[in-house]
């Protein structure tokens, strides 16, 4: 089928890996993304944190450099559990309006054009699409999350000696746990938003929505029947109670105690959530709908 | 006497003949179709289907609601049968759909493509997804934009497209990763004449390359009477008529229409002596079906001896729409009619 002989050719060259062809959806769909400046620039920004703290921690080791600036560092922002944690947290907030940007096209723009049949009319399964498309959110939270934060902790283990390292393998660990969590949770909230609604600025405002709306859910029952069940609506609850018990600081978000929720129904709560995005998924992303 | 009738002229035959295909001569059939049945929500869609196709062009005919397109889905693998299978290239449907479906292109029958991309980089994407490595694709999507006519508006963005161009980008993506099958689901829907003959082209190019089978689902017959050289006809969700074509065509070699002038009652009963069966359709014309060793030169020599002329005889031959119109007549989709078998009617 060359150009110039205008006749059908089968190809007969070499196939990719059957496992490796979901990445070819965000592999397209970061051309697009990075088309747009402003993107970028965005994208660029969510790098300033992770540089800020790799230089605190350098401050840290450098006493030359804290007695030029004329202070102490290591009791105004002592590197701890809790100096890894606000990084993740500031970060995941950052993870969350690149959500808002880049998730609710992703499905809805298949939908509207009818163009899940070409997909699947290949070797691609439903579920290595919906991965596929989940990638594209999975690498880059990635790459301004549990990357950096890694990076970060190997950072100050090179600096403060490998007894440090080996007291505090936990933190690696909580910001690898804790980052993937968000992940997992925006992205499949996000692709969920976007395979039934299929209007950009509707898909952006229910993600924004579904944050706001069962915060101010969760609290209201809190208030109006004194429970701490009322948190299990709040999205926002959840994950601080599940993130307080992976870096070992309890009600950090600084809750009356009887509002604070028990870490294992948070974890149900979260599973919960996860598994109603996957059962919609999975109502909606088809080839062709059949109408009853 | 007149010329005409003195020596036997060749008769006029409108059979269309297919090229050899070199290299795609299936031991196995393309498509086998087992006892395969859909049911949708209770309400079986495809009811017991059985059939083997094997032709490189295969026309799949119904009215609306038949079943065609939910066929066509249910061997992509889109709707799970609810019993019976299928095998395509002697894979099941059923088990291996991930690895049939890398020998399959697919063009549907609405517009699916993705809005703000470009033509060749959309190709070029679909053609990676079915695998192949992403130089390849690129260039067997510039090759598959330029051989269905769209190589210089490959750059422009599909939502831009006519429709006539977006059924061509469909078509495209659909052959860029060489399948050996192709699916094409109402290739010439709402195509002006020029485009729509354009796409038939191309569909027998294809066909004609001997490289890949093609089934083509349309209610229109005359795209599938240029394209196909087998039909299967589905209707409420049965198979009502499987046949080939060409072998339909020449099975009906023996059914004469002839225009006559001079003494035609004298000539019609000369030849009921030789055992034909005639009706008069016209004051000169007359349809006979020849009885074996009957030939055409008995019918010169009888008319000859009659003093009269034959000024015109065809070969009768079974339209697809006859045969698609006695397919719709003959009953409800309950019985399944399958032409070319010894039992079927024949008028």
């Amino acid at each position: 089928m060359a150009v110039y002989e205008h006749a059908y050719k089968p190809y007969a060259g070499p196939l990719t890996p059957e496992w490796s062809r979901f990445l070819v959806i965000p592999r397209h769909a970061y051309r697009d993304v990075f088309g747009s400046k402003l993107f970028t620039g965005f994208f660029a920004m969510c790098f300033l944190c992770p540089l800020v703290m790799a230089i605190l921690i350098y401050l840290h080791h450098n006493l030359t450099a804290m007695a030029i600036f004329q202070i102490n560092l290591r009791d105004l922002a002592p590197i701890n559990g809790f100096f890894f944690q606000f990084f993740v947290s500031f970060q995941t907030v950052l993870a969350f309006l690149l959500t808002v940007l880049i998730g609710p096209p992703l499905i809805s723009r298949d939908l509207a054009n009818n163009a899940l049949p070409l997909y699947l009319c290949r070797p691609l399964s439903r579920a290595e699409y919906v991965i596929g498309k989940m990638s594209v959110l999975l690498i880059m939270i990635s790459a301004m999350t549990w990357v950096p934060g890694e990076l970060l902790f190997l950072f100050q283990s090179y600096l403060e000696g490998a007894g440090w390292a080996a007291r505090n393998l936990w933190i690696a660990g909580a910001i690898f746990v804790m980052s993937w969590i968000w992940i997992l949770l925006l992205a499949l909230l996000s692709v969920t938003i976007s395979a039934w609604v299929k209007w950009r600025l509707a898909a952006s405002a229910a993600l924004f929505g579904l944050f706001i709306i069962s915060n101010a859910i969760g609290f209201t029952v809190n208030g109006v029947l004194q429970t701490r069940w009322g948190g299990l609506f709040n999205l926002t609850i959840i994950m601080k109670t599940i993130e307080d018990s992976l870096f070992r600081e309890p009600n950090s978000a600084g809750l009356p105690s009887w509002m604070v929720l028990p870490t294992p129904a948070a974890w149900i709560a979260l599973a919960l959530y996860c598994a109603a995005c996957l059962f919609l998924l999975t109502r909606k992303v088809r080839a062709y709908e059949v109408v009853k | 006497m007149d010329n005409a009738l003195q020596k036997t002229p060749e008769p006029i035959v409108e059979v269309a003949v297919l090229p050899k295909a070199p290299e795609l001569v299936p031991a196995a059939p393309v498509i086998n179709l087992d006892g395969l049945s859909v049911t949708f929500g209770g309400r079986p869609i495809l009811k017991e289907l059985r059939g083997e196709l094997r032709g490189r062009a295969i026309g799949l005919l119904g009215p609306n609601g038949a079943g065609k397109t939910t066929l066509i889905h249910t061997l992509l693998g889109f709707h799970p049968p609810s019993s019976g299978t299928a095998h395509i290239f002697g894979r099941d449907i059923r088990s291996d759909a991930k690895q049939i479906r890398t020998q399959i292109g697919y063009m549907p029958e609405r517009d699916s493509f993705i809005a703000n991309m470009s033509c060749v980089h959309f190709v070029r994407l679909m053609a990676e997804l079915s695998g192949l490595p992403s130089e390849a694709a690129l260039e067997r999507a510039h090759e598959a934009l330029f051989y269905v006519g769209l190589g210089e508006a490959r750059y422009r963005k599909v939502g831009t497209y006519s429709l006539g161009m977006k059924q061509l980008a469909k078509l495209a993506q659909a052959i860029v990763h060489g399948p050996r099958l192709i699916f094409l689901d109402e290739p010439t829907n709402g195509l002006d004449p020029p485009a729509r003959q354009r796409m038939i082209e191309l569909i027998r190019q294809i066909r004609d390359s001997g490289k890949a089978h093609i089934l083509l689902s349309s209610h229109l017959l005359r795209d599938v009477e240029e394209c196909c050289e087998e039909i299967l006809i589905v209707k409420q969700g049965r198979i009502v008529v499987s046949c080939n074509l060409e072998e339909e065509r020449k099975s009906n070699l023996k059914f004469l229409e002839i225009e006559t002038r001079g003494d035609r009652e004298a000539f019609v009963e000369a030849i009921a002596t030789l055992g034909c069966e005639y009706a008069l359709t016209s004051e000169r014309r007359l349809k006979l079906i020849l009885q074996n060793g009957v030939e055409i030169r008995d019918l010169y020599r009888i008319a000859g001896e009659q003093e009269v002329q034959i000024r015109r005889l065809n070969f009768k031959r079974d339209s697809l729409e006859d045969i698609f119109l006695k397919a719709m007549e003959g009953g409800n989709g309950d019985v399944g009619h399958v032409a070319g078998l010894p039992d079927r009617g024949k008028q």
